[in-house]
């Protein structure tokens, strides 16, 4: 059976992990490497990089940050924010990261995900989608952009659908509503976004227990769940998640044998 | 030298790096007469099936990887590297693979979700020498939206993913996985370390 999978969220800032971490013993808090090596131990089953540097300087940092936890962590990894153009997409995917997300930028020009996906196969090609519901509306979901600043007037399922035509491989939803609420994932965004597409589908935003991914893949169609500030604070740890999930019935990676 | 055949198809750093992780040496070559030197040869892959098999000509390397193969370099096709070991794939049907294994390649049929992206337990249905240290159910890591059918009794390890997939057909000095050993973790690093020493050119210190 195909393991759900849990994945941890790195924010970074001119190369720096900007949120807090529980890893006390850690020589170095903020270096996202020391922290991906932490994930990868407890079993996270992949990572998510979101670069969140505002600068017009961020490209070297971005490329370079690929490349050091490509050299350490032989596990999956995704890296997002403010991906706009093929080419930095590839920087970054040959440095050694499996897969870019892009969000803005393939919002306001839609053909970056069919030339990402084109280069470098949809494999690689993540649609990352804030989403919003809208008013008075429990089915509707409304597309943001520019970490949820700005409203597009576009509907979710509909975006994501279209994306996928495009080329993407993968969607990452995250739920503006549930966004550091604790409230759990939102089910209701999740299922619709899952039941519409073919591609697995990520969803973020609001987990804050073990029983709010049971509800999540027992609920709906969503093939992972992703978690910032529960896993750096140590609210929850991958592996007491994972154990739960097991318990429920729901298929995850065990535990892995050390490579010795 | 364990030479990574780089015919500018896929991530081919990480594969480096995780030989590295390994204490083995691998060098990305781009020039095909560069297989001669190798004591084993990886050949990687991703995304289309044609495009893979055309960039493969194009770049030379089939008589290449035909003459190491008859010498018995040891060899290992990963992902769509794996596929092109077999002979052809209806991914696309005008382009040939190599024929080191009698099948074919089809499509990902009655599955939820195409493609296969994630962790999936193997379960070992034979053994091979640089199988050694996997365990029957460990996880691997899968992207792929098609898999090899063997018509000749090749299969080593299957997946389930709405029916049992080969994830892992070999015989004497070659070896195709359809997962990522070099993003599979410590499973996949114990896998890259056992070929890397079936050349016994090659110093393993072995840290991660």
């Amino acid at each position: 059976m195909l393991a759900k999978r849990i994945i941890p969220c790195l924010d970074v800032k001119d190369g720096r992990v900007v949120k807090g971490t529980r890893f006390t013993d850690l020589r170095d808090a903020g270096d996202p490497v020391e922290l991906a090596r932490r994930y990868d131990l407890e079993g996270g089953d992949e990572l998510v990089f979101l670069d969140i540097t505002a600068s017009a300087e961020r490209r070297p940092t971005v490329v370079a940050l690929a490349a050091h936890v490509a050299d350490v962590l032989f596990i999956p990894f995704t890296v997002g924010g403010g991906i706009g153009s093929a080419d930095l997409a590839g920087e970054i995917l040959r440095a050694g990261a499996d897969k870019v997300a892009v969000n803005s930028a393939a919002v306001r020009d839609p053909a970056l995900l069919s030339a990402i996906a084109d280069r470098y196969g949809s494999q690689a090609t993540v649609l990352s989608i804030d989403a919003r519901q809208q008013p008075g509306r429990t089915d509707r979901w409304e597309v943001v952009i520019d970490g949820g600043r700005v409203a597009t007037g576009r509907d979710a399922i509909e975006w994501a659908e279209s994306a996928v035509a495009r080329g993407a491989g993968e969607i990452l939803l995250n739920s503006i509503d549930r966004d550091g609420t604790k409230l759990g994932f939102d089910l209701g965004l999740t299922a619709a976004v899952a039941d519409a597409v073919g591609v697995p589908v990520i969803a973020s935003g609001g987990a804050s227990s073990a029983d709010d991914y049971v509800a999540l893949f027992q609920r709906t169609g969503a093939d992972a769940g992703l978690a910032a500030s529960i896993f750096h604070y140590g609210e929850l740890t991958i592996g007491g998640v994972k154990d739960v999930l097991a318990a429920a019935g729901i298929p995850v990676r065990p535990r892995e044998r050390a490579l010795a | 030298m364990i030479a990574i055949v780089d015919y500018g198809v896929g991530n081919l750093a990480s594969a480096q790096k995780a030989f590295a992780a390994v204490g083995a040496h691998a060098a990305l070559v781009r020039e095909p007469t560069g297989l001669r030197q190798a004591t084993a040869v990886v050949l990687p892959g991703v995304g289309n099936f044609g495009h893979c098999s055309r960039e493969l000509h194009r770049h030379g390397f089939v008589p290449e990887l035909r003459d190491a193969r008859a010498r018995g370099v040891p060899m290992l096709g990963i992902c769509v590297g794996m596929q092109l070991l077999f002979d052809g794939s209806e991914e696309d049907r005008g382009e040939p693979g190599l024929g080191f294994f009698r099948g074919s390649v089809v499509k990902l049929a009655g599955v939820p979700r195409v493609p296969q992206i994630g962790w999936n337990a193997v379960r070992k249905t034979g053994d091979h020498p640089w199988l050694r240290d996997v365990a029957d159910g460990d996880h691997f890591y899968f992207v792929h939206s098609y898999a090899a059918e063997a018509a000749e009794d090749v299969a080593l390890g299957t997946v389930e993913y709405g029916g049992a997939r080969l994830a892992i057909a070999g015989r004497d000095r070659l070896l195709g996985v359809q997962f990522h050993p070099e993003k599979s973790g410590a499973n996949g690093l114990r896998l890259l370390r056992a070929f890397a020493t079936a050349d016994a050119g090659v110093v393993v210190s072995g840290r991660r």
